[in-house]
């Protein structure tokens, strides 16, 4: 009996060291506890204190609390190495200028941190959101450049609280359908100032059918949730306004030989040929397409993914159509910081001695200084000095957006986080050697 | 040819004296008799009937998609291929040359890679992972070659010299990369466990792909246009082929007879052919085994160099990465051919090209499969567990003796 008594208090001390250990941060600890606290005093008072240590906890997946002195945290997550780095560069270097064009909330700084790289992968979007989900202190995200990856973070960004918007995710699974229905991917507290994909699609689809006057046509895509969801979008337009799709077929990322998967669709000769993929797959089909017997005579037709100054000046991408934003924004202004695109031109050249590489630099300086705006409408500053934000009021302020005038147009927020000025233009690329002409060329644009 | 010399079969169990005897010297009947009572005596174990019904399912598989495919192209409307396939088209004779060539164009690279694999295998006994980086090597030596001659003008206006002169580039640079990963990385590996030097070439070939990523960055890298005249197709004995695919094809070729003629009648290759068979005897004859080796992994880095700048010719990107997978592949055709085999180590390439260029749309798309064309390396490495299942030593493979099999 007496051994019994040891053995029993043995393990209730045991219990009692292991709930001293991890006490404050998970509630699994006070329930191995449990049987403690029936055998021996200590236990229990040992582990009250961490009961109350989580009490602060539950206000924080509620509120932000930065105090005096300390910068409100936001980050920028995109796609800033890799092939696919011309795509978040620019989106990073405008979240970088709207911060600074804003200036302070509240008489608190803004902070960027460490520019976040979403990898063009799910792997990277998903990597990049637990670092960012693991700091308390970040109240929103500007990102992903990859819709790929936007399906890895949106879960966990949303699970913690916060919010992402992202300047040129477009999948259409990641908000809605259009139509009420939620994407699969849709989780809230996903916004984007991109354009929804079906709009892009749409706009192929008629300039194809209708400008062209195409009948038949042949999707490529990758397996990418961007690529993928484009060129479904693409075909159930082009067929609902009375053309045909031939073939829809999927190519590796890696892979360099197109041939098999061009001889595919060869056999139904289709008149176009629509591949909205990245580099250097897209280089691939570009160059190999015209050696395959039976396309020799499609028309080649590119999105925005390819929108690139790298596959632009290559000489395979003379003559081929693209889809994309259109970024004729003319007198635009941001109305918080003030700004037009050409003010945003002007300095990003002065301070990069480049221009932007792809389109959508425009789509995260709007977004960027919608977040801010959202943080100081939802935001006040306490007794303390410290500025106190309400989580939940960052999402119901973004929510709220109607009218808002940024660079891009006019921006409403729709229920499923779509923000976007839906302005997609086709461009006729003529000529690899001057890229700006091309970009310029608009041949035909659509709204819905 | 052969690099590995046959070596005697050991019984590999007590159960069987009858193959104890030198099965190489048998009669055919013997050895018929020798295999089947060895079968005999081992019993079947789940895993055999698993490989056994997995043999029949590929092969089925391949028999019913072929046939399906040949009535798809007699009509495409027949009542199989309009439950299966619906939107069936046959192939016209161009698309099909097409497939063909493309195939045998990758498949000659994938042969020139496998070389480098089955000679070192072939002398060391064990798998150089870090090939298909040599041949990445080769290739950014190649883009970066080439670009500073378009810049200087001399890639359009002698474009035959300057094209010479990059292969050479390249060749130098990837042999040197060889030579030096064996003299740092393998040699002070030597007479250990052949795990151990198979792990380091996994290390290298991750070093290799990081030093390109910090030298040079980690986007896709073009290399400048070719002429026209080059890449223009040409009509061949009736078949419409690009030039740059003939090329390939050609040289591919001329690399390997080189390589032939070198380990088959020279001097050299003597020795190679001795430092194969038997380290120690072979240095007892007076040859010196760590030059036969440096030599062995110069001339299997040359023709890596060669692969490179063919890659280059033909698809005009090159990345870090893209060494990876065509070097699992090599590997993947070395072992398909047989590996230490050198004529096999090029068929198996060959093979293995144009079965992941003709598979999918031959035998996966009759079947009614979707996106078949991204199942390519699938393909590719059913191909080679087929061949395993049916020849285990490979298509022209040797029987390698139990203390040879790694």
């Amino acid at each position: 009996m007496k051994h019994l008594f040891a053995k029993v208090l043995a393990v209730a001390l045991a219990f009692s060291l292991v709930a001293a250990a991890c006490g404050d941060d998970d509630e699994t600890a006070d329930t191995d506890t449990e049987p403690a606290v029936t055998d021996t005093e200590p236990a229990v008072t040992d582990t009250e204190p961490a009961v109350t240590d989580t009490e602060p906890a539950v206000d924080d997946t509620e509120k932000i609390v930065v105090d005096e002195g300390e910068e409100i945290q936001i980050r920028s997550l995109n796609a800033i190495t890799g092939d696919v780095a011309f795509l978040g560069i620019p989106i990073q270097r405008a979240v970088e200028a709207a911060v600074a064009d804003y200036g302070d909330i509240h008489g608190f700084s803004v902070s960027i941190g460490n520019g976040l790289d979403d990898l063009c992968s799910a792997d990277g979007g998903q990597a990049a959101a637990q670092t960012i989900v693991a700091d308390a202190q970040i109240v929103g995200v500007i990102g992903t450049s990859c819709s790929g990856a936007a399906t890895a973070a949106s879960p966990l960004i949303s699970e913690a609280g916060i919010v992402m918007i992202s300047a040129s995710n477009t999948s259409p699974a990641l908000t809605s359908d259009l139509k009420g229905n939620a994407g699969e991917n849709y989780h809230p507290g996903y916004y984007r100032t991109a354009h929804n994909d079906l709009y892009q699609g749409a706009a192929m689809a008629r300039f194809v059918h209708n400008k062209l006057g195409l009948v038949t046509a042949a999707v490529i895509h990758d397996g990418d949730p961007y690529t993928q969801g484009l060129g479904k979008a693409f075909s159930d337009a082009f067929e609902g306004i009375g053309g045909t799709i031939t073939g829809f077929t999927a190519v590796g990322k890696e892979d360099t030989d197109m041939v098999p998967a061009l001889t595919e669709l060869a056999v139904n000769s289709p008149e176009a040929l629509f591949f909205p993929i990245f580099q250097p797959a897209g280089n691939h089909v570009a160059e190999q397409a015209r050696t395959v017997a039976g396309l020799e005579n499609t028309q080649l037709l590119a999105a925005d993914g390819l929108l690139n100054d790298d596959f632009m000046a290559l000489s395979q991408s003379e003559g081929l159509y693209f889809s994309g934003p259109d970024v004729r924004f003319g007198e635009n202004r941001n109305e918080h910081t003030d700004k037009t695109a050409n003010d945003f031109l002007e300095d990003y050249e002065a301070n990069h001695g480049e221009t932007p590489a792809s389109p959508f630099w425009g789509h995260g300086y709007d977004a960027t200084a919608m977040l801010l705006n959202a943080i100081e409408e939802s935001s006040e500053v306490n007794d303390a000095d410290q500025l106190v934000i309400d989580k939940a009021g960052v999402r119901a302020a973004l929510t709220a957006v109607r009218d808002y005038s940024g660079i891009i147009g006019t921006i409403n927020c729709d229920d499923f986080g779509d923000c976007g000025s839906q302005r997609i233009a086709v461009i006729h690329h003529t000529d690899p050697a001057d890229i700006e002409a091309g970009k310029a060329n608009v041949v035909f644009e659509y709204a819905p | 040819m052969r690099i590995r010399v046959l070596a005697d079969p050991k019984p590999t169990t007590s159960t069987k004296p009858t193959t104890s005897t030198n099965v190489r010297n048998a009669g055919s009947l013997e050895l018929i008799l020798a295999i089947t009572s060895r079968y005999k005596t081992v019993r079947r174990t789940g895993v055999d009937r698993f490989l056994l019904v997995l043999k029949v399912v590929m092969v089925t598989m391949i028999t019913f998609g072929l046939l399906a495919f040949i009535w798809q192209q007699i009509d495409p409307d027949n009542p199989l291929a309009s439950r299966l396939n619906s939107d069936a088209a046959g192939l016209s004779s161009e698309q099909f040359e097409g497939l063909i060539i493309s195939g045998l164009s990758q498949g000659s690279m994938y042969g020139l890679l496998a070389l480098g694999y089955s000679m070192v295998y072939g002398v060391l006994g064990f798998i150089n992972f870090a090939h298909g980086e040599v041949f990445m090597v080769g290739a950014m030596t190649g883009m970066i070659t080439s670009v500073k001659l378009e810049e200087s003008g001399a890639w359009h206006n002698n474009f035959v010299l300057s094209l010479m002169f990059v292969l050479l580039v390249s060749i130098v640079v990837s042999t040197m990369t060889a030579v030096v990963m064996e003299r740092v990385a393998y040699r002070p590996l030597r007479g250990m466990p052949r795990l151990i030097p198979l792990i380091t070439s996994i290390g290298i070939s991750f070093f290799l792909q990081n030093v390109s990523v910090v030298l040079l960055g980690p986007g896709t890298k073009s290399y400048p246009d070719m002429p026209e005249w080059l890449t223009q197709k040409r009509n061949i004995a009736g078949l419409q082929i690009e030039g740059t695919r003939l090329l390939v094809v050609v040289v591919a070729a001329v690399a390997m007879f080189v390589l032939w003629y070198l380990v088959e009648r020279t001097k050299t290759g003597k020795a190679m052919r001795a430092v194969a068979e038997d380290k120690e005897i072979a240095s007892l004859m007076g040859i010196d085994v760590n030059r036969i080796i440096v030599t062995t992994f110069a001339v299997g880095g040359a023709m890596a160099g060669v692969a490179g700048i063919l890659w280059g010719v033909l698809f005009r990107s090159v990345t870090h990465t893209t060494g990876f997978l065509p070097g699992i592949k090599a590997f993947s055709a070395a072992v398909v051919g047989g590996i230490g085999n050198l004529g096999g180590s090029m068929a198996g390439g060959v093979a293995l090209g144009s079965a992941e260029s003709v598979a999918p749309l031959l035998i996966l798309e009759p079947l009614g499969v979707d996106g078949v064309s991204q199942l390519r390396d699938a393909v590719a490495f059913a191909v080679l567990i087929l061949v395993l299942l049916l020849k285990p030593t490979g298509l022209f493979g040797e029987r390698l003796s139990a203390e040879d099999r790694a």
